[in-house]
């Protein structure tokens, strides 16, 4: 396996979706290219860290007056009838 | 290689029972709907909108519109896809008003071929993210997600931060399953390169910072 098809891959791999004969040639070629390894380690970790992060949580007073706008909003849709929206 | 998490909580089959309660006339079991993927709409909204106060709007929006359209969901889908879909198109609506000049679609053509190849191999330190407080890392994520293409950042936001499936995705962009695959590749390559930024090994006790601030 050359450095461009580890690349063309990669998505399929880190997603666990390889066939078994291109996992095994993949991480061969892992083993032994370290340019490859680092670029797999390091996506994997932007997934994780992204993943993990907590960006843009939902504050639960914001949720709460979220929910109730949206609720009313039904309410009074119902009420009008389907043309409103 | 763990495979990406679903963050969505509660069965499906139970998500279809709450549908059908709302078709119903159920408002109790739509406002379950609500609270159910409420912080997951409003994830994926500031993630495309990068705003919080379009973020809010584009929850209310999208569930208000799910609700007055509730009776011509078809069931063929989960109804959170349909939800995602419906968030998406809200986002980037909102995106293009504010943006009119640039292009803001999912089918855009991005001609960023070499943009993803890795030019920067260096490794990262062991926990990159522990070298920054909780606010920093933020900032830093926020940041760089920000640099993408919206149709780039909304297929790694529904597949890698929300853990949609591939074919789940797919459907929520009515994109094709090697398009997503295309774009995710490239998201990932790109938000990778970006973040080795401030996240590679730095060489200890050579003097060098390697980070162009001196």
């Amino acid at each position: 396996m050359k450095c461009s098809e580890f690349l063309q891959e990669l998505t399929n791999y880190l997603d666990g979706v390889l066939d078994h004969h291109t996992k095994v040639e993949l991480e061969n070629h892992l083993s032994w290219c370290h340019n490859c390894y680092v670029v797999c380690d390091t996506t994997k970790k932007t997934i994780e860290i992204y993943r993990d992060s907590q960006l843009y949580e939902l504050p639960e007073d914001l949720r709460s007056r979220l929910r109730s706008a949206i609720m009313t909003k039904c309410q009074q849709h119902k009420k009008r009838g389907p043309e409103s929206v | 290689m763990g495979a990406i998490q679903n963050r969505l909580e509660g069965p499906v089959s139970d998500e279809l029972t709450l549908v059908r309660a709302a078709k119903e006339g159920d408002d109790s079991a739509f406002e379950e709907l609500v609270r159910r993927y409420d912080r997951n709409v409003f994830r994926i909204a500031q993630h495309i909108t990068q705003n919080r106060e379009d973020a809010e709007d584009v929850v209310q929006e999208a569930f208000l519109k799910a609700y007055s359209n509730l009776a011509k969901f078809q069931e063929q889908s989960k109804f959170y896809t349909w939800l995602v879909r419906i968030a998406v198109n809200e986002a980037l609506m909102k995106l293009r008003r504010k943006k009119p000049e640039r292009t803001v679609s999912l089918d855009e053509d991005i001609k960023t071929e070499d943009d993803s190849l890795p030019r920067e191999i260096a490794d990262w330190s062991p926990n990159p993210e522990q070298q920054y407080t909780q606010a920093e890392l933020r900032e830093i994520l926020s940041k760089t997600i920000q640099g993408l293409p919206p149709g780039f950042r909304t297929v790694f936001v529904l597949r890698d931060v929300e853990g949609l499936s591939t074919e789940e995705t797919a459907a929520a962009l009515e994109l094709s399953v090697p398009a997503v695959k295309s774009r995710l590749l490239r998201a990932r390559l790109q938000l990778r390169e970006r973040l080795g930024r401030f996240f590679q090994r730095r060489e200890s006790g050579d003097g060098e910072s390697g980070d162009g601030n001196q």
